[in-house]
C-alpha cells in the first residue's frame, strides 16, 4: 500500500532520497516530464506546453528526525532534533540510525532510582542518549557517523474505526494525495512539486515554485488535530473524521479568498464533508509559494492528524479520501472551465 | 530453541500481574526437560526436574517472575478515548507516544496521547505530562463504539518488538523478569546433560510486581531447602553511579546481603570461579524487593540467594539486556546445583 510504503520510508530534511525514489517510480508513468533541482525537489509535470492555467500541487517529502551530533566515550550517541520535536515523546522509543540502519533505543533512568520530584520534570534533549549496544566510542564510530540521522521505527497499521497509525503522516499524506491526483486526465499543465526541507523553514517550496511558475497552487498537508481529552473544543484546531481541512489563515499565509470560497462551495455541491482549520498557528509551503515571483494564488488542503511530530500519528482514511475527492473535483471543474472557453 | 529466540518469544508475549495464564503456556511449551509440570491456585508454573540422590532429596527452588507491569482501563471518554491507571511502577514520562495493546474482547492497538504541544502554554514542555492527562487512542469515534470492544478493567500492555542491538544486547519490554524465566529454562537445559542429587523446582512466578505474591504460595507448596531467585538488576547506564549498577555482558550479579545465605553465596562464587563464569558482586542492603525475600521467610525459612541479570532502563518498553548474561546465569545455576549434596544442604541450618 502506497501510504504504508511512504510513511515507513525515511526522509529527514535534506535527506529525502528514499522517499523521492518511491515517488519518482510511482509518478513516472503518468507525467510527461520529471526533474530534480539543486535542493532535491522532485518536480513532475503533466502537459508542460499545453494552454490553460499552470496548476501546481505541492507536498513535502521531509519529516522531523534526530541528527547524531556526538559519540560519547561509552559508545552512547548524542542527538539533536531536525525540525520541531518535543523531547517528551522520545523517551523509551526505538530508532534506526544512519546509513547502516543500526538499531538503537532512547533510554532513561529507572523509576526505582528516581526521587519523586524528578518525575514531574520532563527529560531535556540534552540528557537523552541513544543506546546502540556499542561498548566503546571506537565501536560506535565504526557503525555511525556524526551528522547521520536517527528515525522512528513505527509501522503503518490500520485500527479502530477507519484510522491509520504511522510515523511521518506529516506530510506523506500530501505526497500520497499528489501521486494519485497526477493520474487525473486534464488538458492544462498540472505540476506536482514534492518539496524538501519544509520542516526546517519551507526551503524547498520557494525554489520549486520559481521553476514551476504556477498560476495557482494547492498545498497538500497533514495538519495538527487537537480533538483529544484535555483540550477545550474551541482549541481543537481540526477534528479527525470531520473531513479535510481548508486553511483560511495560518502563520505564513492567507490563502487566496476567492479560491477558498470556491473550495467550500464546491465541497457543498459535491457532498464532500470539509472543515475549516480553526487555528492560525503553523505554516506550510504555501507561505513560500505565494511569494514566488510576482505572487501566486494559493490554497492549503490538509488531512487532520493527531500527535504529529511524534513517533506515532493518527489519521482517518475517510479524511484522506475526502481530501482526494475535493482536489479531484476542483481539477475537474477547471477542466470544464477550460473546455467551455 | 536458542536463548535469543526464547527471550524474544517471552518478551513479546503479554502477561500483566494476575493475568499471566497465556504466558504460562508459552513457558511450558519452551521446557521439554521437566519430569513434571503443574500450576498452583495463583497460577505459578512449577516445573520439576528430579535429581538422582537418595531420598529424601534436597529441594532447590528457582524463581523468576513472569508477570509484567501494565495498565488497566478506568474510563471510556465520550469521544471514545480510554483513561487508564497502572499496574506496577511506571515513570509517567515513558508512556507518552507509546504504542499499546488493549486486551479487550479482541486485542486492539492503540497510541498513548496527550494534548499536543502547540497549544500548550510556554514552559509546559519542561514539565512532565501527568499520568492523569494521558489517554489511549484506539481509533474509535464515540463511547458507544469503544464500549462494544473494551470494558473498564481491561488490561493494557506496551506493544514492542524486540530490537537486536550490537553484540549480545537486546532491547524490549518485560525482560524484567522474563530474562529470569529464560535463565531457569537455560538451567534446565544444561542440567539435562548432567547428573544432580537435588530435585530442582523451576518456578515462573506470578504477581511479583505487585508484592511477591506468587513466590509466597509456591515456596509454601514446594518447601525448598534452598531458593535461588533470578531477577534483573540495574545495568550500567549514563547518569547512574557505578556503585548502584552492574555491568551488562559481564555475567550475573551475585547478591550479598541479609537475604543471601552466607554459605550459598560462598559456594556460588566458588562455582563461578571454578568454571570461569563472569559475575559481578552485587551488594544488596535492601532485602525486600524480589522473590528472594518471599522464599526466605516461607514456612520455617529457607537458605536463599539472588542472582541479578543486568538490565538497563528498567520498567520501560526498551529494557536492555545481554542474552549472554542470561545464558551464563542459567549455566552458573546448573553447575551450582550439580555440585550440591545432602551434606552441604544439611549444613545450611547449622550456624
Amino acid at each position: 500500500m502506497l501510504l504504508a510504503r511512504l510513511t515507513e520510508a525515511n526522509g529527514a530534511p535534506g535527506q529525502e532520497g528514499d522517499v523521492r525514489d518511491i515517488i519518482r517510480a510511482e509518478v513516472e508513468p503518468h507525467v510527461h516530464e520529471i526533474k530534480t533541482d539543486a535542493l532535491g525537489n522532485l518536480i513532475a509535470v503533466k502537459n508542460p506546453d499545453a494552454p490553460g492555467p499552470r496548476v501546481m500541487l505541492a507536498a513535502h517529502m521531509d519529516e522531523v528526525a534526530l541528527m547524531i551530533v556526538g559519540i560519547e566515550s561509552n559508545g552512547f550517541l548524542k542527538f539533536r532534533p531536525i525540525g520541531g520535536v518535543d523531547p517528551r515523546v522520545l523517551v523509551a522509543k526505538s530508532v534506526l540510525v544512519g546509513a547502516k540502519k543500526v538499531p538503537g533505543v532512547i533510554g532513561s533512568k529507572p523509576i526505582h532510582l528516581q526521587k519523586p520530584p524528578e518525575r514531574e520534570r520532563a527529560f531535556t534533549m540534552q540528557e537523552l542518549l541513544i543506546d546502540i549496544g556499542a561498548k566503546s566510542k571506537e565501536e560506535a564510530e565504526g557503525l555511525v557517523k556524526l551528522g547521520e540521522i536517527a528515525y522512528f521505527t513505527t509501522k503503518y497499521e490500520e485500527f479502530g474505526n477507519g484510522k491509520v497509525k504511522a510515523k511521518a503522516l506529516d506530510d506523506r499524506v500530501g505526497c500520497a494525495l499528489a501521486i494519485r491526483l497526477l493520474q487525473e486526465e486534464v488538458s492544462f499543465p498540472l505540476i506536482a512539486a514534492f518539496t524538501v526541507q519544509e520542516e526546517v523553514g519551507l526551503r524547498g517550496a520557494g525554489v520549486a515554485a520559481y521553476q514551476v511558475k504556477p498560476d495557482l497552487a494547492i498545498v497538500l498537508e497533514g495538519t495538527t488535530a487537537s480533538d483529544v481529552p484535555g483540550t477545550d473544543e474551541h482549541k481543537h484546531a481540526t477534528t479527525v473524521g470531520a473531513g479535510p481541512c481548508i486553511t483560511v489563515m495560518d502563520r505564513v499565509s492567507i490563502p487566496h479568498p476567492p479560491l477558498v470560497r470556491e473550495l467550500f462551495s464546491l465541497a457543498e455541491e459535491e457532498g464532500i464533508k470539509v472543515q475549516v482549520r480553526r487555528n492560525t498557528a503553523g505554516g506550510t509551503d504555501a507561505g513560500q509559494i505565494q511569494l514566488s515571483e510576482e505572487g501566486v494564488k494559493v490554497a492549503t488542503i490538509a488531512v487532520p492528524c493527531r500527535y504529529i511530530h511524534s513517533p506515532a500519528s493518527v489519521m482517518s482514511k475517510e479524511d484522506f479520501e475526502g481530501a482526494y475527492k475535493l482536489v479531484k473535483s476542483y481539477l475537474k471543474r477547471l477542466q470544464e472551465r477550460e473546455a467551455s472557453k | 530453541m536458542e536463548i535469543k529466540q526464547v527471550l524474544r518469544t517471552l518478551s513479546e508475549a503479554s502477561g500483566v500481574s494476575g493475568y499471566e495464564h497465556n504466558l504460562a503456556a508459552t513457558v511450558q511449551a519452551s521446557c521439554p526437560w521437566a519430569d513434571e509440570i503443574k500450576s498452583d491456585k495463583l497460577g505459578n508454573l512449577i516445573m520439576l526436574k528430579k535429581g538422582t540422590g537418595a531420598e529424601p532429596r534436597p529441594k532447590v527452588m528457582l524463581a523468576g517472575h513472569m508477570d509484567e507491569i501494565g495498565l488497566i482501563i478506568t474510563k471510556i471518554e465520550k469521544e471514545g478515548f480510554l483513561r487508564f491507571s497502572t499496574i506496577g511502577g511506571f515513570d509517567q514520562r515513558v508512556l507518552l507516544a507509546q504504542e499499546v495493546v488493549v486486551h479487550g474482547k479482541e486485542p486492539l492497538i492503540g497510541v498513548i496521547g496527550a494534548k499536543p504541544p502547540h497549544i500548550q502554554a510556554p514552559g509546559e514542555q519542561s514539565k512532565a505530562v501527568k499520568m492523569e492527562d494521558l489517554f489511549i487512542d484506539v481509533g474509535f469515534d464515540s463511547e458507544d463504539e469503544a464500549a462494544k470492544a473494551v470494558r473498564v478493567g481491561d488490561l493494557v500492555t506496551l506493544k514492542r518488538d524486540v530490537v537486536d542491538l550490537q553484540g549480545s544486547f537486546m532491547a524490549g519490554k518485560s525482560f524484567d523478569d522474563r530474562a529470569g524465566v529464560a535463565a531457569i529454562l537455560e538451567c534446565f537445559k544444561t542440567l539435562a546433560g548432567m547428573s544432580h542429587t537435588a530435585d530442582v523446582y523451576g518456578v515462573a512466578t506470578v504477581q511479583e510486581e505487585v508484592g511477591l505474591r506468587g513466590a509466597v504460595t509456591s515456596a509454601y507448596g514446594i518447601v525448598p531447602d534452598l531458593g535461588i531467585a533470578i531477577d534483573v538488576g540495574f545495568g550500567d547506564s549514563p547518569g547512574l553511579p557505578e556503585s548502584d549498577t552492574i555491568k551488562l555482558g559481564k555475567g550475573p550479579g551475585i547478591a550479598i546481603g541479609p537475604h543471601v545465605h552466607p554459605k550459598v553465596h560462598e559456594r556460588m562464587i566458588e562455582t563461578a570461579k571454578e568454571w570461569n563464569i563472569g559475575y559481578s558482586l552485587d551488594p544488596s542492603p535492601h532485602p525486600g524487593g524480589t522473590d528472594t525475600y518471599a522464599i526466605q521467610v516461607a514456612r520455617a525459612g529457607a537458605a536463599t540467594i539472588l542472582l541479578s541479570i543486568p538490565l538497563r532502563y528498567m520498567h520501560t518498553p526498551i529494557e536492555t539486556i545481554s542474552y549472554d548474561d542470561v545464558k551464563q546465569t542459567g549455566r552458573l545455576m546448573a553447575l551450582f546445583i550439580a555440585g550440591l549434596d545432602h551434606e552441604f544442604v544439611e549444613g545450611l541450618t547449622c550456624f
